[in-house]
């Protein structure tokens, strides 16, 4: 099984988000960037195919240089190889374009991307690969299980949890569920070493056009501060959330 | 050429998000000058949509239908969305809609903009408010295509009353074969859940254990709210994944979140910022979460938590 893993190169979830140029771009000073957390445990999953079932498995990014120490870090938990689309991401529809094509040129039977990045949270790039390239596509993705072409995945709902039964070729867009946090890699100094003479191949992009723009960011306003009421008051309490917050 | 609308129902009824996508589109046909159009599965009586700006519904009742596919309802939807013109779709961001959207944006060459949180600031070019960075900025974004579409951020627009009425007609759209095919549904019932509720109350690592849950549900079981946890709460297996809220869990847009004994880490904040109104119950007043909440107990939860469910059950007996 040929196995590709669509890895987001996001900032560390504790970044603070600011932006520069007129609030049209982020500004990345001072960020340490990180593997999406949902491509994470994706790639957690991935290794487990790798050493169960002998699968081979390779990370893609669409991006420019700066990308390249998350992939190396990828291959350091242990991807086989890496492929960097040499291409700015600009929207969700062209970044699902250039992996098409990776998909395509591969031969991959199992894509697994994360259910959204954490920067932009578009939601977008696994099913519209999946819908570009006619695979079977299950979003929002806890478990999964392949036997030869067929798969049974486990998929998070509003309440629960639905269990379906498809086949490859298949993307998924996975989350936490995967795999435990706890299964979670740290790549070791082995690992490190290693990925440095893993191949990482540059891909030139194909001609692919967006169809959204991102014009401009906005932080939220400043909230006004917190109002206390004291422990022994709780009634206190159940009367704002009533008449000055009318939640209750 | 009328605004269509994917308008989500559960067992024939409809649910709350399909109300606040129909105020949406609404919003969006008004400033377009065309009407609304819904489209449901299998739903009852679609009256109610008409007091939400609906202009038509179509119907479909399809008993291969009867559960959630995202191939086949996205498809069912562009057929939809042809046949009637349409040049805007809207949709919600329920687990099912954010499942469907990406497929029926490749079916129609519809660009997609996902958690819009207001009506569009123009048509021409057409421009939307999107939360971006795990709700820790918002993004102004076009949509750039001839067909577009909108996924409408829970609990952002509201849910608008309009006086009018939808007239209703049977959709029978070719239903195509798809390669998922659900084995089993394990939902909970009779509880609220988070992608529902009106209120979340949420439980952290403060609580100690997971023995001491019980006066969490029963707090949320006064107020009608849906019960959730912080990370480490489900990392440590006390709760269930399902009830993890954050950056890497569920997002939480209810009118009021409550936390106790969470101290509030930044992927924690994040996922629950778009929530109206924030309570929060720990004894560190230093603990993050005082500077993002609108209202906070610096107390024991133990002690805190059993006051408040008596005065609230007080209270609910008054009204």
């Amino acid at each position: 099984m040929k196995i590709l893993v669509c890895i987001s190169h996001v900032p560390d979830t504790t970044s603070k988000i600011n932006f520069t140029d007129g609030d049209t771009k982020f500004d990345t000073s001072g960020v340490q960037f990180v593997i999406n957390p949902n491509d994470e445990f994706g790639l957690t999953r991935a290794m487990w195919f790798k050493e169960k079932q002998g699968a081979d498995v390779t990370v893609v990014n669409v991006g420019g240089p700066e990308t390249e120490p998350t992939l190396r870090k990828a291959l350091a938990i242990g991807a086989d190889n890496a492929i960097r689309v040499n291409t700015e991401a600009k929207d969700g529809f062209q970044v699902a374009k250039q992996l098409a094509n990776v998909v395509k040129e591969g031969g991959y039977d199992l894509v697994i991307a994360g259910r959204e990045s954490i920067d932009y949270n578009g939601g977008m790039v696994p099913g519209m690969l999946a819908g570009l390239i006619g695979a079977n596509f299950v979003n929002n993705c806890i478990s999964l299980e392949v036997d030869g072409t067929n798969a049974k995945a486990m998929r998070e709902i509003d309440g629960g949890k639905e269990t379906v039964s498809t086949s490859l070729p298949l993307v998924i867009g996975g989350q936490k569920g995967l795999v435990e946090e706890s299964d979670l890699r740290i790549p070791n100094m082995r690992g490190i070493m290693m990925a440095r003479k893993k191949p990482l191949e540059v891909k030139e992009p194909i001609d692919a056009g967006t169809e959204t723009a991102s014009i401009k960011f906005e932080k939220p306003a400043p909230k006004g501060s917190v109002k206390l009421i004291d422990a022994d008051n709780v009634e206190e309490l159940v009367n704002l959330l009533h008449n000055e917050a009318k939640v209750i | 050429m009328s605004v269509l609308v994917y308008t989500e129902s559960e067992q024939g009824k409809f649910k709350k998000v399909a109300l606040e996508v129909a105020s949406y589109a609404k919003a969006v046909a008004d400033q377009m000058g065309t009407t609304v159009t819904a489209i449901t599965f299998n739903a009852d009586d679609t009256s109610v949509l008409g007091n939400h700006g609906v202009d038509k519904v179509l119907k479909v009742n399809k008993s291969e239908l009867e559960k959630f596919n995202a191939n086949a309802y996205a498809n069912v939807i562009s057929q939809a969305a042809k046949n009637e013109g349409t040049k805007v779709v809207i949709v919600s961001s329920s687990a099912d809609s954010k499942y469907l959207a990406p497929l029926l944006a490749i079916n129609l060459d519809a660009g997609y903009a996902s958690n819009v949180v207001e009506a569009p600031s123009s048509v021409s070019p057409f421009t939307v408010k999107r939360t971006a960075f795990t709700n820790k900025a918002f993004n102004m974004t076009t949509i750039d295509t001839d067909v577009k579409l909108v996924g409408v951020s829970k609990n952002s627009y509201g849910i608008k009353e309009n006086s009018g009425s939808a007239t209703a007609e049977d959709f029978s759209p070719s239903v195509p074969e798809s390669g998922v095919h659900v084995e089993s549904v394990d939902k909970i019932t009779g509880q609220v859940t988070i992608a529902d509720a009106d209120i979340v109350v949420s439980g952290g690592r403060g609580l100690k254990g997971p023995e001491n849950w019980g006066m969490i549900e029963e707090l949320a079981q006064v107020l009608g709210a849906a019960t959730a946890c912080s990370k480490p709460v489900s990392d440590l297996g006390w709760r269930p994944h399902g009830e993890h809220v954050g950056q890497t869990g569920k997002p939480v847009a209810a009118n009021l979140y409550i936390a106790v004994g969470i101290s509030g880490a930044i992927q924690h904040l994040a996922g629950i910022n778009a929530s109206k109104v924030k309570v929060v119950i720990n004894t560190d007043p230093e603990a993050p979460f005082f500077k993002a909440a609108d209202y906070g107990i610096v107390g024991d939860a133990f002690e805190v938590v059993p006051k408040l469910i008596e005065k609230l059950k007080e209270f609910k007996a008054q009204q």
